[in-house]
């Protein structure tokens, strides 16, 4: 991947200068370090829960402080097939575990990646500690990273015109591997206080991004409306937008207390809001109606007293 | 026409963002104390009119790209909204007029409404 780099820097300083990074940044700077770890002792069923739960894909497993094996989707799918959901991780997961160190370089990081194939990698120091995880998405995010901020430090000597779809056109070229970059932010339910600002940043963000402002505005009004909503009706929840090769998902989240009549909540007019929220600006049962409007696809369902779940898709084409 | 002009025929006082008053121009005007209903236009357009005091307003102004917010009934804005839109530099201004006044005054003027 270096290689193929190089061979299409020339064209684009701001490649160039992605190239450079990936000698600069170590593992360490880019992998997620919050890991959710297993004991060998636990369960194949528990896994399950876990994986689910914390939506991974794969888990370090450690004991004393060691790292003894990974355990992945694969293992599970495995011991569901031999049905030995029951048996302890210790005999389901993979003991040949390929590690990365933290004060590696992400070039060495990379082809590793490359070179042995597997989605995720477990990050140790050198006194073979676990210190965290890497995958190919911790790549692409802390180069992004690096480069915003490189790209804010400079905006103000180069034109901003010319720096942005250098910006746009690194994302695709990561695009090519199929990977995407998740914004999360987390919604206090039952106060508006601070509602609107997870959409009014991620607005933000994409707009550094290079999206363009008519699309801009359908997803910052779809997304506020979602925002509002969840302050307003629920005890808090989450928004994810994902930004994929073709376009933006966004998802949101609550935990209830969930819609008994969709279909209904849906009529523009319909509104059950409170008076706190009505004296704020809200009510007027147009939220919904708002967001089917300005994305290119929705989906909506809810169930009680789980919760309800948005997702909206917008697509650059539109 | 300039926002400036708009602040002139309002009587308003400005409270946040005098300096783009002359470098912004509007030819469109929007009512509402529903943030919805404001979000429900399919376009961005110059100026929202509201009698709603609080952040929201301006939250709803920055999202949906709208370029000045004019208060009515000479109500005080929270510090909140003040701080959100000089933040986003979005231009803020309160006028003595009511909702009915104010509309009339624009539209006499040549400001156009906003389509669905
Ligand atoms: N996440 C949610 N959890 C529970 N109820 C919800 C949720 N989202 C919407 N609702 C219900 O659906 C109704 C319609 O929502 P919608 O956003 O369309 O209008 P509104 O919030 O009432 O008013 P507006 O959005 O125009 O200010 C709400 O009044 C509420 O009863
Ligand atoms: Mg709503």
């Amino acid at each position: 991947m270096a290689q193929d780099l190089k061979r299409r820097a020339g064209d684009d300083d701001r490649v160039t200068r992605t190239q450079e990074m990936l000698y600069e940044l170590t593992v360490g700077e880019v992998m997620s370090d919050n890991v959710v770890t297993v004991h060998p002792d636990q369960t194949m069923s528990e896994i399950r829960i876990l994986m689910r739960d914390n939506r991974i894909s794969g888990a370090p497993v450690v004991e004393n402080g060691k790292l003894v094996g990974m355990i992945s989707i694969e293992d599970l799918i495995n011991a569901l097939l031999e049905k030995r959901i029951d048996v302890p991780i210790r005999e389901g997961m993979t003991t040949d575990v390929d590690c990365l160190y933290s004060d590696e370089s992400l070039v060495h990081c990379i082809a590793k990646f490359y070179r042995l194939g597997h989605t995720r990698y477990p990050v140790l120091n050198r006194k073979g500690e676990l210190e965290g995880i890497i995958t190919k998405g911790n790549i692409v995010e802390g180069l992004l990273r690096k480069l915003e901020i490189e790209y804010e430090q400079t905006e103000t000597k180069v034109s901003a015109a010319r720096q942005r779809p250098a910006m746009r056109k690194f994302f695709e070229d990561v695009f090519a591997d199929e990977i995407s970059f998740t914004f999360k932010y987390n919604i206090v339910g039952q106060t508006l206080q601070h509602a609107g600002t997870a959409a009014s940043e991620l607005k933000n963000a994409l707009k550094k991004l290079g999206v363009c402002p008519p699309l801009l505005r359908r997803i910052g009004v779809a997304v506020y409306e979602a925002e509002i909503n969840l302050a307003s009706y629920t005890q808090g929840g989450e928004i994810r937008a994902t930004i994929e090769k073709w376009g933006v998902s966004v998802e949101v989240l609550d935990s209830g207390p969930g819609i008994l009549d969709v279909e209904q909540a849906l009529q523009p007019g319909y509104s059950t809001a409170p008076d706190w929220v009505r004296e704020l600006g809200f009510g007027a049962g147009m939220g919904l109606v708002n967001i089917k409007k300005c994305s290119d696809e929705m989906d909506f369902t809810s169930s009680v007293p789980e919760g309800t779940h948005l997702t909206m898709r917008f697509y650059f084409t539109s | 026409m300039k926002v400036r002009q708009i602040v002139n025929l309002l009587k308003a006082t400005v409270i946040t963002g005098d300096e783009f008053l002359d470098g912004l121009d509007i030819d469109r005007c929007f009512v509402a104390d529903l943030m919805s209903d404001v979000l429900a236009r399919s376009h961005n357009f110059g100026i929202l009119i509201t009698g709603l005091a609080n952040i929201q307003a301006v939250r709803t102004a920055d999202i949906a790209d709208i370029k000045a917010v004019c208060l009515v009934r000479g109500k005080r804005p929270e510090q909140a909204a003040v701080a959100l839109a000089k933040e986003k530099e979005i231009p803020f201004f309160v006028t003595k007029y009511t909702m009915f006044e104010a509309c009339g005054i624009l539209y006499a003027e040549g400001l156009k409404p906003v389509e669905e």
